[in-house]
């Protein structure tokens, strides 16, 4: 029972971190950049599905479009205004400038939406269900098969669709896809669109398990991106396979040995992985060409 | 060329001198008998502990009023001056040193995060500033082995919670072999050891030690350890967001164990947040807004309601134990400060002392100082609450 416990726990919240990786992944596939705000942006998926829903009464669908719609605009303005300016001057000045931006979000929602965690209640996470002789949330087994969908989903986008070939073909030779006729900003600007969607979509679905806050993406965006480069950054099927296992390790070890090793025993087995591993366990050695 | 350059140097020179006359005169001046006495806080201001700096401001201000309405201290009003630790013990020192150095406070209020709270002491025992805490109830704040101690405080502490919590769980749910799901920092140390300690004297085993994080979505892992382990009751220490999370997973258990716990839940909307189990959950207060209340509580109510309008009912004063704590402390620190008849550290830290009698909200304080004793309340001012639509309510047994 505790095994079964575990696994279904682990799978949940694995799924998450993979979710929110994937948007990392998104990014990095078209433009070798990320957005290091993804916790913020799962933050802010959580807060507007709360205000639509909770308080203002919409229909669950409307206010979960309208979260994801308002999430991919953020990645759109995150782009635009804290990745492009140093990106197209060849500075690394985005990784910091994302960091920033993550934290005047999480501000903003403090001081807008509120101090204090909420409740964000859902029909699939009040009557648990019983499998296999323990109980788990309806959600809790929705989340890893909405994960693994938008895997296979992402997966066949880049490399059966022209769209998805013309992305990756941005991030190979810039000048080259634009003379191609690719719309390269536009290109890397969806890229970031679909990651912050992503994350927010990541928020909506762990919300009603737990609370919703202002720091709530914090320590989830942290795990993410140790879950992205795990899984290999440039590999879609990499990262969700990562969150599922890093997921998968953290609560076996807390079922197992005591949760005052999950931090210790999860990380040092990140840290093993990729000096066995430095590419990921699905990623390929990025080849420079001089 | 030189000659200019000579020139440009005088200059400077007469400048620096004049500019160190002018600072030098100001601080020499007499001070004056209307500036007002600065007094600072460092508690958490923003993030998800953010209700709890409100509460401690609102008691503190409370009391500053009642104060300077009758003339202040020493001639003169208090100040507060109020700084975000963000539950960052790095960034609670340096708000300290600031509020000391640079603002010049003649004491600390200190805030709801034991961690930050333990990094703030070493401080105000080496610049001599007492430090009066108001919440974090971790034990080494105030018993921190400084030969001349200079830390204070008007709230629980974590040995005598630890006691109260083990003799509430065996004369109310006779527990035989309880367990501890404790949250994964210096406040869950404090109370693992504790409750470990409380748990020798009446010389009862324990089912098991679980501790869990800030984030962690789902508890099931720990709790399940601690169901194959045989618990009969689980004392819980976190706050309010990981409270609820505990609960969640043992609903998702379906395990009915009772839930003894110290304070946290009382920091912010745990009813909402842990749904209708949250009733199940017993916890600790010092102090409660809600039965029937003393004169001096109705007269604080009221003006709580009066000073801050979005305080319409009493699910809004949920974090009472800040706001009564909070205004005792402020009150204790002005008799001090009277006492001493100065704003020197050590002055008000020997006046501490001196204090015999205050009619406070949480109780009649007499010598509530002894050089042994820091802490103003003791084990007979706890009471065991509940959650109920909101609201805190006081357990009768």
């Amino acid at each position: 029972m505790l095994l079964i416990s575990s696994i279904v726990t682990g799978l949940a919240v694995g799924s998450m971190y993979g979710l929110i990786a994937l948007g990392f992944h998104v990014t990095y596939a078209v433009s070798n950049t990320v957005n290091f705000s993804q916790g913020s942006s799962m933050m802010l998926g959580a807060v507007l599905g709360y205000t639509f829903a909770v308080r203002l009464g919409w229909p669950v669908p409307a206010a979960a479009a309208m979260s994801l719609l308002l999430c991919a605009l953020l990645g759109l303005v995150v782009e635009r205004t804290l990745v492009r300016p140093f990106a197209e001057r060849g500075s690394n000045g985005w990784l910091m400038a994302t960091v920033a931006g993550g934290i005047v979000l999480d501000n903003i929602v403090l001081f807008t939406f509120g101090k204090e965690p909420r409740a964000f209640p859902s029909f699939l996470a009040q009557k648990p269900i019983e499998l296999f002789g323990t109980g788990v949330f309806p959600l809790q087994l929705i989340i890893p098969v909405v994960g693994i969908g938008i895997t296979i989903a992402l997966q066949m986008a880049f490399q059966r669709t022209r769209l998805g070939k013309a992305l990756l073909a941005v991030v190979q030779n810039k000048d080259a896809a634009r003379l191609m006729g690719i719309n390269v900003r536009l290109a890397i600007a969806s890229s970031f669109a679909l990651s912050t969607a992503l994350a927010g979509l990541a928020g909506m679905l762990i919300a009603p398990l737990f609370s919703v806050h202002s720091d709530m993406g914090t320590l989830f965006g942290i795990k993410a991106f140790a879950v992205a480069i795990l899984g290999g950054i440039s590999s879609a099927w990499g990262v969700m396979l990562a969150g599922l296992l890093y997921g998968l390790i953290e609560a076996l070890v807390t079922a197992f040995a005591g949760s005052t090793y999950t931090q210790i025993i999860a990380f040092t087995i990140v840290i093993l992985a990729l000096a066995a591993m430095p590419n990921g366990l699905l990623g390929r050695a990025a080849a420079k060409k001089v | 060329m030189p000659v200019r350059a000579s020139l440009l140097r005088m200059t400077r020179h007469l400048l620096v001198a004049a500019l160190a006359a002018l600072s030098a005169a100001t601080f020499a001046s007499p001070v004056l008998a209307q500036e007002p006495l600065k007094l600072g806080l460092v508690a958490a201001m923003s993030g998800q502990s953010a209700k709890s700096g409100e509460a401690i401001v609102r008691g503190l201000s409370i009391a500053i009023d009642e104060i300077n309405a009758t003339g202040g201290v020493l001639g003169r009003k208090i100040q507060l001056v109020v700084r975000d630790d963000e539950s960052n013990p790095a960034k609670g020192v340096v708000a300290a040193r600031e509020l000391v150095q640079r603002e010049r406070v003649a004491a600390l209020f200190g805030g709801l995060d034991t961690p930050v709270s333990i990094a703030i002491v070493p401080f105000a025992n080496q610049s001599k500033v007492p430090f009066m805490g108001v919440w974090a109830a971790g034990t080494p704040i105030t018993r921190n082995g400084a030969t001349e101690n200079y830390v204070f405080r008007v709230s629980a502490v974590d040995t005598l919670v630890d006691q109260a919590l083990v003799a509430y769980a065996i004369k109310k749910y006779a527990a035989k072999k309880p367990g501890m799901i404790l949250i994964n920092n210096a406040w869950g140390e404090s109370n693992e050891a504790g409750l470990k300690t409380a748990l020798a004297e009446k010389n009862m085993p324990f089912a098991g030690i679980e501790k869990f994080q800030d984030a962690d979505v789902d508890v099931v892992p720990q709790l399940t350890r601690l169901k194959d382990a045989g618990a009969d009751v689980l004392f819980m220490v976190a706050n309010v967001a990981p409270s609820s999370q505990v609960v969640k997973s043992l609903d998702r258990m379906g395990w009915n164990v009772p839930i003894v716990s110290h304070w946290g839940p009382a920091g912010g909307r745990f009813s909402e947040l842990a749904g209708p189990s949250s009733q199940r959950v017993h916890f600790i207060q010092t102090f409660s807004f809600s039965g029937k209340l003393s004169p001096k509580a109705e007269t604080v109510l009221a003006a709580l309601k009066k000073k801050y309008p979005e305080i319409k009912t009493l699910a809004d004063v949920t974090p009472a134990v800040g706001i009564a704590n909070a205004y005792d402390a402020m009150h204790l620190t002005a008799l001090a400060i009277a006492k001493a008849g100065s704003t020197d550290g050590p002055k008000i830290r020997r006046a501490f002392y001196a204090i015999d009698k205050y009619e406070g909200l949480i109780k009649t304080y007499s010598t509530p100082f002894t050089p042994e004793n820091h802490d103003a309340l003791s084990a007979d001012d706890y009471l065991f609450t509940y959650f109920k639509e909101g609201e805190i309510l006081p357990l009768t047994n």
